[in-house]
């Protein structure tokens, strides 16, 4: 079925949903659900889908990249999800939140030396800022960076870094001062640098092939020019990249909810019970028609937010919206759609158990729902409000 | 070498059509796609091109301005240069019509061999690739598994019933693609970024100069209807019975 929100693409937009969802259906469909229940895939999957280009998107073209905005980001999202394993397309898009600093601060020579070979798929970059003691609260991080001559020692902890198990480079948020956000840097730390610890993958509740760490930096030597950007600027620099970060969010969210969907009403038309499918029953049908309406109503809004910040909008209010929506939706629809499937939704063996797991970050990562209601909030000059 | 190919811009066959209250496909809900055989032929350009045997492959489509997306499409696979010959009315023109104003741009282009799908997977003719070979000269090898060029030959590996045939053909020569020629690739997104600047002329049929009457097209489309429904199976349980149904019900004994 044509969707509402189709309107807003361009046939460039539909291509590249169409080659992210061709390399989705071959290269990871077949082994999603080993590699979901191995943790891992192959890291020769980063240099296939670099030959597609689909590492690209969001990169400048002189920097190996494609080229594009926020649409072609969340197309991007929407045709990989159709291998059926957020674990994977997120393990894909690390590089999406752990280079942007390079791109917005970094210099010219420290661009050409890290981005291409990232986007090439021969090395694997993971953002490394969340900490024991600090998550969206940002400004109590405490790993510290020490200037030693031409180097710099980072001492301390980080938490649940995303494809940080097997990451090439760790662009890390360290302490360099006391000022809670403008005492902040970023340094491109290697992984096998001396001193390095990085734990086994983290157990989780969902996104599997995904691999997450926790990260020690003990006494870790970084020479200077692999810091990003002057000191005291990487609050900044995340910050830049949050809009991005959550629209691509909301976008995973959509896919999540319109595969639930579709799977939820392809098994109530198979699935028989008391003499007759599932859609005979009014109750399934009123089910379905209200996850649709999410579904379409959340893709909708995602899509026009996309569109906005490719127009170059500020849209700060809508992009939180937007994760907002998405990841409700991808909640709910997906809760819906294991009660439809009933024991079998309770079963590894089926998409929506895997969905329904997956779905649960959403409200979470990336900022949680209600730092999205803090910025909302803000946005919308209420009183009291946080800054 | 340069090789033209043809395409189709056809509603997509993974779309469940509507039909609107006056036996018209609803347009709300259709999406379009390159027809799946012409992906084989754009595919089987490129990789001559990447070969060193072809050194520039245009892509030729009839139809409305909307078919630029999948000339674009063609594009993104690595073609270089599309030529739309715009008409609303793509629908309406019967296949010797298609062949004689492909013949046309024929003509103008003098490519050394025409790749195209041996059907569009909307109206199934398979007649416009064997038309065309007739209308310019050319030699003709249809539903090709297998393209293999050799100076001004081309071996074209054919699916025939209770086999396979292999047929040498001299260039120029109309070749149509069948499913096993290859495995299309996906439009990197480079060569999506590509595409858009990509040479993209549009021609309009009355300057091609074919010996064909627009105005009067050869097909009246009166109205579009669904495949009947199919009624359920039934299992019998006995030989006798069967026969009984063949004969009784479905009357074909």
């Amino acid at each position: 079925m044509k969707l509402l929100g189709e309107h807003l693409l361009d046939e460039e937009h539909v291509m590249i949903r169409e080659t992210a969802r061709r390399f989705a259906e071959t290269e990871i469909k077949p082994n999603a659900m080993q590699w979901e229940e191995a943790g891992s895939y192959p890291r020769e999957l980063h240099r296939i889908a670099a030959d597609t280009g689909l590492l690209g998107v969001g990169f400048p073209e002189e920097l190996g990249g494609a080229g594009g905005g926020a649409l072609h980001l969340v197309m991007c999202v929407e045709g990989l999800m159709r291998g059926g394993s957020t674990g994977v397309t997120v393990g894909l898009g690390t590089h999406q939140i752990a280079l942007p600093p390079l791109l917005h601060i970094g210099s010219r020579e420290q661009q050409q030396r890290f981005i291409p070979a990232v986007l090439r798929g021969e090395k694997l970059a993971a953002l490394a800022v969340t900490e024991p003691g600090a998550g969206s609260d940002v400004a109590g991080t405490r790993t510290r960076a020490r200037r030693d001559g031409d180097h710099y020692v980072v001492e301390g902890e980080k938490l649940y870094i995303s494809g940080g198990t097997r990451a090439d480079e760790l662009m890390t948020l360290v302490r360099t001062g006391d000022d809670p956000h403008g005492g902040l840097t970023f340094l491109l730390i290697p992984r096998a640098s001396e001193g390095v610890q990085v734990s086994a993958p983290l157990r989780k509740t969902g996104w599997w092939a995904s691999d997450t760490a926790e990260i020690r930096f003990d006494q870790v030597r970084v020479p200077v020019e692999r810091r990003i950007g002057p000191e005291g600027a990487a609050f900044l620099a995340l910050m830049r990249n949050f809009q991005m970060e959550r629209i691509s969010l909301a976008a995973y969210g959509v896919a999540t909810a319109a595969i639930a969907l579709e799977e939820a009403m392809r098994w109530s038309r198979e699935r028989r019970a008391f003499g007759r499918p599932l859609t005979g029953f009014q109750v399934t049908r009123h089910r379905i028609a209200d996850m649709a309406t999410t579904v379409e109503s959340a893709r909708v809004f995602t899509l026009t937010v996309a569109a906005a910040l490719d127009r170059g909008e500020y849209r700060v209010r809508e992009v939180s919206m937007a994760k907002n929506i998405a990841a409700r939706a991808a909640v709910e629809v997906t809760h819906e759609a294991v009660q439809l499937f009933g024991g079998l939704g309770y079963m590894r063996e089926t998409l929506v158990e895997r969905l329904s797991r997956d779905a649960r970050l959403l409200p979470i990562g990336g900022g949680t729902e209600e730092i999205m209601k803090e910025i909302i909030a803000r946005e919308l000059d209420l009183r009291g409000a946080s800054r | 070498m340069k090789i033209l190919a043809m395409v189709k811009r056809v509603v997509d066959p993974e779309v469940k059509v509507k039909l609107t209250g006056d036996a018209q496909l609803d347009p709300s809900i259709l999406d379009y796609k390159l027809n799946y055989f012409d992906e084989y032929s754009v595919e089987e350009a490129v990789r001559l091109k990447e070969s060193g045997a072809a050194s520039e492959i245009v892509v030729v489509c009839i139809g409305s301005g909307d078919a630029q997306k999948e000339i674009r499409t063609a594009l993104a696979m690595g073609a270089d240069r599309g030529i739309l010959v715009e008409t609303d009315e793509a629908d309406r023109l019967d296949s010797l019509t298609k062949a004689k104003l492909l013949a046309k741009v024929v003509e103008r282009e003098e490519p050394g061999m025409v790749l195209m799908g041996k059907l569009a997977v909307d109206s199934e003719s398979n007649a416009v690739g064997q038309m065309l070979a007739a209308l310019t000269g050319f030699a003709q090898g249809t539903f090709a598994f297998k393209c293999e060029v050799d100076g001004d030959t081309v071996t074209v590996g054919r699916e025939v019933d209770g086999g396979t045939s292999d047929v040498k053909l001299t260039l120029p020569a109309v070749v149509t693609a069948d499913l096993r020629l290859n495995e299309p690739r996906y439009a990197s997104l480079p060569g999506i970024m590509k595409a858009k600047k990509k040479p993209l002329e549009v021609i309009d049929p009355d300057d091609l100069d074919a010996d064909i009457d627009l105005d009067e097209p050869a097909i009246e489309i009166l109205g579009y209807e669904l495949p009947p429904q199919r009624e359920a199976g039934e299992i019998v349980d006995s030989v006798d019975a069967l026969i009984d149904r063949l004969k009784n019900k479905a009357k074909v004994l």
